[in-house]
């Protein structure tokens, strides 16, 4: 893992506007519009870059109250992670010439046929999109290893073979559920919540259970746990009971007897294995994600994406998206409405793929029914300015329109339409600007196993040029954007690109 | 091969005519190149050229023609990190194996024409210590010549060993270097790594200069098999 550039500015900056208290202070030091001052971390290859915005909530948060709030008890019998860790040798890297991938086919290594529950197990473990974080580029399966930035230093996902020395072989059922249930090891060690800890303590003990078992079956992996790099005071691990004072709610899923039984399925794996609210839920205050806005979208740092609102809403919400575009843009990766990128394309690929039609249609069926808090924007467009608009349309007319139609309508399921598309016109446009830069591939899926790719055009348009055309799309055919400027997209330039 | 494009498009195009009973509509069928390949690698056009067949700078080189599986094996190591080069990491993320085989064909059947070969100064005594590198290398430093892999016409040689025509010197040039620091990596054994970690600076000017001058070859098709063994153990290349 190649050494992390720091922002002492950034930090500052975090520091002061934590200090007042404001709200907006967090998500605008954390974001990355109009900033040159983001913390720029060089990008682990091979695999997309984890960015683990509850980590840095929780150590936002523990940080905020050890140094201030005194609320933080003396527990000197806690393992500070650089002891914990202190015995495991630095792991040797992956070989760099393994030949295949182990992130696209989950076996196991015996020929012995596999009972119900193990691959109800391996089912479950994709719905908890497990393989994401356990699996390292060119790395053994579930083996761990993958590098995680966060603002605060990295962390190493950990070896969950069933390795007797470096997995979890020596871990019993039991220990294995309490560990999702109250996010703590069995040596009673604090999980950092880059472990979605807060949703899989929604998993029912029969699901963890099923998880277990198919873990066992995968091939064990002698191969130590990489040493995290957090930096001074993110690297105690006490502070994490802070974090969990705050935004812990240990507690199985409690279904909404009013509700079907379908919609309680689906909530169970959205707020559950799912833990869609880890990205789909902006950072807080405390770098905590708060229950009142739940699914209401918010930057991803270090990554530098936006993840959209999941409620009705009007930035970027599902409010008028019908059950199947939801079914087909999770399913699928493509939709009529628009088509899975960036960090979201990884979840389609690893999880929401291979869940059956019944899961991803009840998950449907609970986002679809998130409260509409604003409804849709509505009324006339921004009226940028006219020689941007100019140059925009000129550009669109040039690049864009061959694919995504003359007035944005695209070319059905391929080429999503730009009009009335929420990815373009919501508040936040860092990710319109980046598909215009970086272009990309929807994942290949099993219903689109030959996506159509999206050409970068950062290569080919300047920091004028690519404000003007992102301006013209946020803007032209009734879209409710706003304009952009040439430093927001200049910025976006440096953003991580995994 | 672009003869041959446009030799299936007006075969479709026929079909289409003669099965729809209207010729003049024909005129307006979308995307006639067969199966919407075209359409679907527009994110590889858009820098290696329509045909592949790179662009006039040195971050897109041609890719048109090159051995399916020598490009099949350059789109996994980028997805999967045995090649670092960010904006093609982030694009094949999340596309899978048979996905990039297709993709690896489809470029691999391309024939489109070579660019012009480089020009300018270079001394003509660089030119032929490159020359001679490429056709006899260097047996007391245990360099195998490049023809000894990439065939004598330098086209290339099924299933796995690239073409060295139609580049840029200084992409060459950086590729050998990412080879000798070992920031790109082949399948094991790496034998690229193996000789560039015996070149000199000097050995990969020359090398790539004469390289990027020689004609379009009259046959760009890739040797069928080696011409004998191959001097060292490729993993690209099995035997």
């Amino acid at each position: 893992m190649k050494p992390i550039r720091r922002s002492p500015d950034w930090l500052r900056s975090l520091g002061a506007r934590l200090g007042f208290g404001s709200d907006r202070g967090v998500r605008s030091g954390l974001s990355s519009s109009g900033s040159s001052s983001i913390p720029r971390f060089v990008t682990r290859l091979g695999k997309p870059r984890h960015t683990m915005r509850s980590l840095a909530a929780g150590s936002l948060a523990a940080g905020l109250i050890a140094s201030g709030a005194g609320l933080l008890v003396d527990l000197p019998a806690m393992p500070l992670i650089t002891t914990a860790h202190a015995a495991a040798p630095q792991a040797t890297p992956a070989a760099a010439n393994a030949t295949t991938t182990a992130t696209t086919a989950v076996t196991t290594p015996t020929a012995a046929p596999r009972s119900d529950l193990v691959k109800r197990g391996e089912y479950l473990a994709r719905a908890g999109d497990c393989i994401a974080c356990h699996t390292a580029p060119r790395g053994k399966l579930f083996a761990g290893g993958l590098a995680m930035d966060t603002p605060f230093g990295t962390l190493y996902s950990p070896n969950i073979t069933p390795d007797p020395q470096y997995g979890i072989g020596t871990w019993s059922e039991d220990a294995f559920f309490k560990m999702m249930r109250t996010g703590r090891k069995p040596d009673g060690t604090l999980i950092y919540p880059a472990m979605p800890i807060a949703q899989y303590t929604k998993v029912t003990r029969e699901d963890s259970d099923a998880i277990f078992a198919f873990l066992r079956t995968v091939e064990p992996v002698r191969e130590p746990n990489r040493k995290h790099t957090l930096r001074f005071p993110f690297n105690q691990r006490e502070l994490l009971y802070g974090w969990r004072t705050l935004y812990f709610h240990e507690g199985e899923f409690k279904p909404d007897p009013a509700q079907s039984v379908e919609w309680n399925r689906g909530a169970y794996l959205v707020e559950g294995l799912g833990h869609c609210s880890m990205c789909h839920t902006r950072i807080n205050m405390l770098g905590g994600s708060s229950q009142r806005e739940q699914f209401a979208g918010g930057l991803i740092p270090v990554q530098n994406w936006y993840a959209p609102s999941l409620t009705s809403d009007k930035d970027g919400g599902l409010g008028d998206w019908s059950i199947e575009d939801i079914v087909d843009l999770l399913q699928a990766g493509i939709s009529k409405r628009g088509a899975v990128y960036g960090p979201m394309a990884e979840v389609t690929y690893h999880s929401l793929q291979y869940l059956s039609d019944d899961d991803i249609r009840a998950m449907a069926v609970y986002l679809k029914s998130l409260p509409d808090n604003r409804g849709r924007k509505s009324g006339p467009s921004a009226t940028p300015d006219a020689q941007v608009f100019a140059l925009g349309k000129q550009i669109y007319a040039d690049k864009c329109a061959l694919c995504h139609g003359a007035n944005g309508e695209g070319q059905l399921p391929h080429y999503p339409p730009l009009a009335g598309n929420q990815s373009i016109e919501m508040d936040s446009a860092v990710n319109p600007i980046r598909i215009v830069l970086n272009g990309g591939f929807p994942p290949g899926t099993k219903r689109n196993p030959e996506p159509y790719g999206m050409p970068p055009f950062g290569q080919e348009l300047n920091d004028t040029e690519a404000a003007a055309v992102v301006t013209f799309i946020r803007t032209a055919w009734g879209n409710h954007g706003l304009p952009v400027t040439a430093r927001e997209v200049n910025a976006l330039r440096n953003a991580p690109l995994h | 091969m672009h003869r041959r494009t446009i030799g299936s498009s007006v075969l479709l195009f026929l079909l289409y005519a003669l099965g729809s009973g209207a010729s003049l509509a024909a005129a307006e069928v979308p995307g006639a190149m067969p199966s919407a390949m075209d359409e679907r690698v527009r994110a590889c056009t858009s820098c290696h050229g329509v045909q592949g067949q790179g662009l006039n700078n040195d971050y897109f080189p041609r890719i048109a023609g090159k051995p399916a599986d020598y490009l099949f094996n350059q789109l996994t190591a980028f997805r999967d990190g045995g090649r670092t080069y960010p904006p093609m990491g982030y694009l094949l993320a999340f596309l899978p194996d048979d996905y990039l085989r297709k993709i690896s064909q489809y470029f691999a059947d391309l024939q489109p024409p070579y660019p012009e070969a480089d020009h300018g100064n270079v001394s003509p005594e660089v030119l032929a210590a490159g020359e001679r590198l490429v056709r006899h290398g260097d047996p007391a430093r245990k360099i195998p010549a490049c023809i000894a892999c990439h065939g004598a016409r330098m086209t290339g040689t099924q299933p796995g060993i690239p073409g060295l025509l139609g580049l840029h010197a200084s992409y060459i040039a950086g590729q050998m270097g990412t080879w000798r620091s070992g920031t790109r990596h082949a399948l094991a054994p790496d034998c690229m790594h193996t000789i560039a970690v015996k070149l000199s600076d000097r050995d990969i000017t020359a090398v790539s200069s004469w390289l990027a001058r020689q004609p379009r070859p009259a046959d760009p098709r890739p040797a069928p098999t080696a011409a004998g063994p191959l001097p060292l153990a490729c993993g690209s290349q099995p035997q």
